[in-house]
């Protein structure tokens, strides 16, 4: 009952408001030794402290009223807030195509929540034609919510059920699928569902927003009806990544599950290929292809679902001066599988061998990759390459981090045979190692370097 | 045809009972229940920005920028789930916003590509002190909040902005303003350009701090309101932690008549404006609530009231001009029939403004057609050829009595633009549009967006809230300057004239006036005038204004009290110390050829100059032998002897 009546205050500003008899949407008076205000009591963020009591005064602004400056408190009225997206039936047109849109929880639309202050997403077909009336002129969509966590808590388990969700749908015959996913670990997703969803008849395209769309700013809409453009009609059937290109609202980038990269933390066009050119680009009314070769689409349903995911995986950062006990206390935890972040060309340092040795003869799978992102691991270079092969690292090639961590996972969640463990790591599913690097694969442009500072002023970066 | 535009301007002028300002008096603003308050900005005096650590106060000119971006603004919900009517209407004009970046003044901040970073704790502080001294109840805890700008003049859509202090007042001589509330925000990009469906902002002024002084509409007649911007901006200046110069203060005035609605001046540059910015837009309201008198006279149910349209395809010579600022593929020509509105279009509403200009500035705000972007019915200077105007009439099925809008437009711009015009006629059977308004330097406004209400705001999820504890505010209130009121008080009590008040607030020179007559004892009355006049003075024939540093004047009249020089040499030395602020005082006074003369040598003087000006003159004037012999005198009297005193003696 008080959770209803008095939402998220607590201790000391709850004890305030209980004694007042106010409620939470109660219009109040209240006197203090500050003065008197006036306003509507609102929910309190739970992580807040108890010392306030926080109310939206009449020109639409919030403040917060120490409790211990409080001599009187009186409730006026009561009017509880409506919020809601404005649904809208979703218009079916013939002869666009039949996307379906898979919620995971990010921001794709959202609204307040005032448990912890932040934002939380809305999502039926309706409220998103209500707030991206334009998806209607791209797609016929349907949406399914497959469940609802944030990025950062996506995992084995979320991984599994949207392959499977996947392959339902395109086993009904659908055009395209888009996935709405947070934006953290999106490119986890990205690799993981590239390994379990092969041999892929339609576009799965992943998408989110780096700014959530409770912001007239929001890269939200746009990147959804790129996205949603890129699932129903265009012909590359993969699964892709389909973010910002520049930050500027121009167009988006649908990148390769397997060689993307989440590189701000904040940035709109956070996402990059690594080591690669992007597929392709797409705009509000066109896909403008990079890169020539892809799967391409088909009328056919064989897709190849995969779902198996190993939890005894993990990954090691190297630093310089790493104790080896690090790598012991991951063997003794059970771990099947460790990627090695090294340095440069994939390098360790000699004081962890004993430990590689220790690891190699229990069994564990090992993999090198690499801190530096761009560019192969060369294990033969330098003597320490070599040892370390001997001790049975197996460099990866030029596998990210990430997609060497989700691959080996998928792998050990199928077989633990040294050989074909080794044999499927090695294998490109879909270009997670790559035979060759593109010259433009590795573009990091300096600022404050004139030729770059004119580039930038005429190509939105 | 009977129907005369330019007749119909000058009557419904008349029936308007418009006058002009200077005839205007207070009961003229009763009869027609003249009604405003203000918004008044101040920008603060930090290093740096408010939410990211760039440097504040560091300008570029337009063509000087490093990088571009493009933005589209969307409508959001507010907190209480409504969507803001001047979002939607920003939305409907869709626009493409380009950035301007400096890397030396923005940050990925100013572009929305990075959270903010703590409110700068500098700002916040002088936010406090001006709230205190403007009596405001101090809020608890500081919450930001968004508000709502779909122009793009913020590249996040919305400003931070938060509330420090709400209902307090402001004491002027002769009445007491009510406040409504003191809010710190974030200050906006400049604009470039805004020219179809492109508009352009630089981000150097964006994210300084500022803050917003909100008045109750207490204000009777336009010359309050600017009075009362005075003193808010002085109060603002009296604590020295505010920025001057142009743009550093910029007030937004509302303004409404009895029956009329809150329509918002927006970025007033001087209060010397807002005298003649009020007194129209209340006469452009009554004026509005006349027409729609006179049209619901007519019996014009506003409920179905619509208008019908039609495509011009004749080549006809006046449309070159629309035409001509048109833009988009496919334009088209479209004549609109507005039902029973004649005498509408020529209705006045401002000088030389009628009620076209209503629907021409929403056309060009709204649907993005330049102007001209109308030619109507009614139009004062070249009227439409009776032919043509019958001949669009005959296609249009139009009765006598209607009124005709015809425009060029193409693509989606015709849709926004005939919703435009049918939406602002239907308005006029209602009453005045609530609406920002842009001023422009006739005294006349238009029209700039429709106006925001408290559905706009929203809580930044992004920063948490500031707690304002007791000890701190105690600590503030311990440093703050006296009430301009008690400073007003002060200076009347000295005699100080009072046409130099308003020179000795708006530089805040009341501190250091009472500094140097502590200091060197110099008459409070001679100190005021001397900074009203002559320092003003000077300070105008000066190419350095703003750059010349007052305290100077604290030394120079030290320098004459240790010299024993008269303070009366100051008048002399006053232009060449502005000229050259780094000189020696002694330096200056020999450049000006200045001599030390003993007082007696000059008083000796006076019998032989008396005489010397009786010569030949059979009757002596006393009063004009004086002025004479003073005049002789100054030169050499100036500094070495009170000039009064020597008058005495002559």
């Amino acid at each position: 009952m008080d959770k209803d009546i008095f939402q998220g205050y607590k201790g000391d500003a709850l004890e305030v408001l209980k004694k007042y008899q106010v409620r939470v949407w109660g219009t109040t008076r209240v006197e203090t030794t500050r003065g008197t205000f006036e306003g509507t009591v609102l929910p309190r963020a739970e992580n807040d402290d108890d010392k306030h009591i926080v109310i939206k005064i009449i020109t639409g602004y919030n403040i917060g009223i120490d409790i211990r400056n409080i001599t009187s408190m009186k409730e006026t009225g009561y009017k509880k807030a409506n919020y809601k997206i404005p649904e809208k039936q979703f218009p079916v047109t013939p002869g666009l195509p039949k996307v379906k849109l898979f919620g995971t929880g990010g921001t794709i639309a959202s609204r307040l929540d005032y448990r912890t202050g932040a934002v939380i997403p809305a999502f039926s077909p309706g409220e998103l034609y209500g707030a991206v009336p334009e998806l209607a002129d791209i797609c016929n969509l349907d949406t399914e919510k497959v469940f609802a966590v944030f990025s950062e808590n996506m995992g084995p388990k979320q991984y599994i059920a949207l392959a499977k969700a996947i392959g339902k749908e395109i086993e009904k015959g659908i055009d395209g699928i888009v996935i709405g996913h947070g934006t953290d670990t999106l490119h986890h997703t990205g690799a993981a569902l590239t390994f379990m969803c092969q041999n892929l008849p339609v576009p799965v395209v992943l998408v989110g927003s780096q700014r959530s769309s409770d912001r007239p700013s929001s890269d939200a809409a746009l990147n959804l009806m790129h996205a949603m453009r890129a699932a129903g009609h265009s012909d590359i059937a993969e699964v892709q990544v389909c973010m910002f290109g520049p930050t500027s609202d121009e167009y988006g980038l649908l990148h390769k599950g397997t060689r993307v990269r989440k590189m701000h933390s904040s940035y709109r066009s956070t996402f990059r290929t690594i080591g690669d050119t992007p597929l392709a680009r797409v705009n509000r009314n066109e896909i403008l292809p990079i890169k020539k070769n892809y799967n391409k689409r088909r009328n056919d349903k064989n897709v190849k679902i995969l779902p198996y995911f190993h939890d005894k995986v993990s990954m090691l950062y190297y630093y310089p001066g790493m104790s080896p006990d690090v790598l012991d206390a991951m063997v003794e935890k059970g771990y099947k599988g460790i990627i090695f972040v090294g340095t440069g060309l994939g390098h360790v340092n000699k004081e962890l061998y004993p430990a590689i040795e220790r690891a190699h003869a229990k069994g564990v799978h090992m993999f090198m990759t690499l801190q530096t992102l761009w560019g192969y691991v060369h294990m033969f270079v330098y003597d320490t390459g070599r040892d370390m092969m001997a001790k049975g690292i197996i460099p990866a090639g030029n596998m990210l981090p990430e997609v060497a961590w989700v691959k080996l996972s998928w792998i050990l969640g199928q077989t633990e045979e040294p050989g074909d463990v080794k044999r499927m790591m090695l294998t490109p599913i879909n270009d997670e190692i790559t035979l060759r690097e593109p010259y433009n694969g590795y573009l990091v442009y300096q600022g404050g370097v004139p030729e770059v500072e004119e580039f930038i002023k005429k190509v939105h970066k | 045809m009977s129907f005369n535009p330019r007749y119909n301007y000058g009557k419904s002028l008349k029936e308007s009972g418009w006058i002009p300002r200077r005839k205007a008096k207070q009961q003229d603003y009763n009869r027609i229940g003249f009604m405003s308050g203000l918004e008044v900005h101040q920008q603060l005096l930090t290093k740096e920005k408010m939410f990211c650590h760039c440097p504040a106060g560091i300008f570029n000119h337009h063509d000087d920028f490093d990088a571009e971006i493009i933005r589209h603004m969307r409508p959001t919900l507010s907190e209480l789930g409504e969507y803001d009517g001047t979002a939607l209407m920003e939305f409907r004009t869709r626009k493409e916003i380009v950035y301007r970046i400096k890397n030396e003044t923005a940050c990925t901040y100013e572009v929305d590509d990075t959270p903010p970073f703590p409110l700068n704790s500098e700002a916040l502080g002088i936010a406090i002190e001006i709230s205190l001294l403007s009596k405001l109840n101090i809020v608890g805890e500081v919450h930001i909040t968004r508000k709502q700008y779909l122009d793009g003049s913020i590249p996040t859509g919305f400003q931070r902005t938060a509330i420090i202090g709400v209902e307090g007042e402001l004491a002027m001589p002769k009445k007491k303003i009510r406040l409504i509330q003191l809010s710190i925000e974030e200050d906006s990009c400049r604009e470039i350009s805004d020219i179809g469906h492109r508009r352009i902002y630089k981000t150097d002024r964006l994210g300084m701090p500022l803050i917003e002084t909100v008045t109750y509409p207490d204000f009777v007649n336009p010359d309050e309101v600017m009075e009362g911007c005075d003193y808010i901006r002085f109060l603002n200046r009296s604590t020295g932690k505010v920025r001057t110069g142009m743009g550093a203060g910029r007030q937004d005035v509302n303004v409404s008549c009895r029956g009329g609605s809150r329509v918002e001046i927006k970025g007033v540059a001087h209060t010397k404006w807002i005298p003649e910015l009020t007194h129209n837009e209340v006469f452009r309201q009554w004026s509005l609530l006349r027409m729609r008198d006179f049209l619901l006279e007519k019996g014009i149910d506003k409920n179905n009231w619509k208008t019908s349209n039609c495509e011009i395809t004749e080549n006809l010579d006046f449309s070159k001009e629309l035409l001509k600022t048109a833009s988009g593929k496919g334009i088209k020509l479209i004549a609109v029939n507005l039902p029973a509105f004649e005498g509408c279009l020529s209705w006045f509403t401002q000088p030389g403004k009628t009620f076209k200009n209503e629907i021409s500035d929403r056309l060009k705000v709204i649907a993005c057609l330049e102007k001209p972007n109308c030619i109507t019915s009614e139009e004062i200077d070249n009227p439409l050829d009776d032919s043509i105007l019958s001949n669009v009439r005959e296609q249009l099925s139009a009765k006598e009595g209607d009124a005709l809008i015809i425009f060029a437009a193409a693509g989606e711009d015709i849709k926004t633009a005939l919703e435009t015009i049918e939406e602002r006629c239907i308005m006029a059977l209602e009453g005045i549009p609530e609406e920002t308004r842009k001023s422009l330097s006739d005294g006349t406004t238009i029209f700039e967006r429709v106006l925001p209400g408290a559905d706009r705001m929203y809580p930044d999820t992004d920063t948490a809230p500031i707690p304002l504890e007791d000890e701190y505010i105690k600590k503030l209130e311990s440093q703050l300057p006296e009430d301009i009121i008690d400073r007003y008080n002060k200076l009347k009590d000295w005699g100080v004239p009072e046409d130099v008040y308003t020179y000795i607030f708006s530089r805040n020179l009341f501190p250091l006036m009472e500094e140097i007559i502590g200091k060197t004892g110099v008459k409070p009355s001679y100190i005021g005038a001397f900074l009203g006049h002559e320092l003003k003075f000077a300070e105008g024939q000066s190419k350095n204004e703003g750059e010349f540093n007052y305290r100077i004047l604290l030394r120079l009249f030290e320098f004459l009290k240790e010299q024993d020089y008269d303070f009366a040499l100051a008048e002399v030395m006053i232009k060449d110390l502005m000229k050259h602020p780094k000189m020696e005082f002694e330096s200056i006074l020999a450049s000006l050829r200045h001599k030390r003369v003993g007082r007696d040598e000059i008083l000796a003087r006076i019998p032989f100059l008396k005489q010397k000006f009786a010569e030949g003159k059979k009757e002596i004037d006393e009063l004009k032998q004086r002025n004479w012999v003073m005049g002789q005198l100054k030169a050499s009297a100036i500094g070495n002897i009170d000039l009064q005193e020597l008058s005495k003696e002559i």
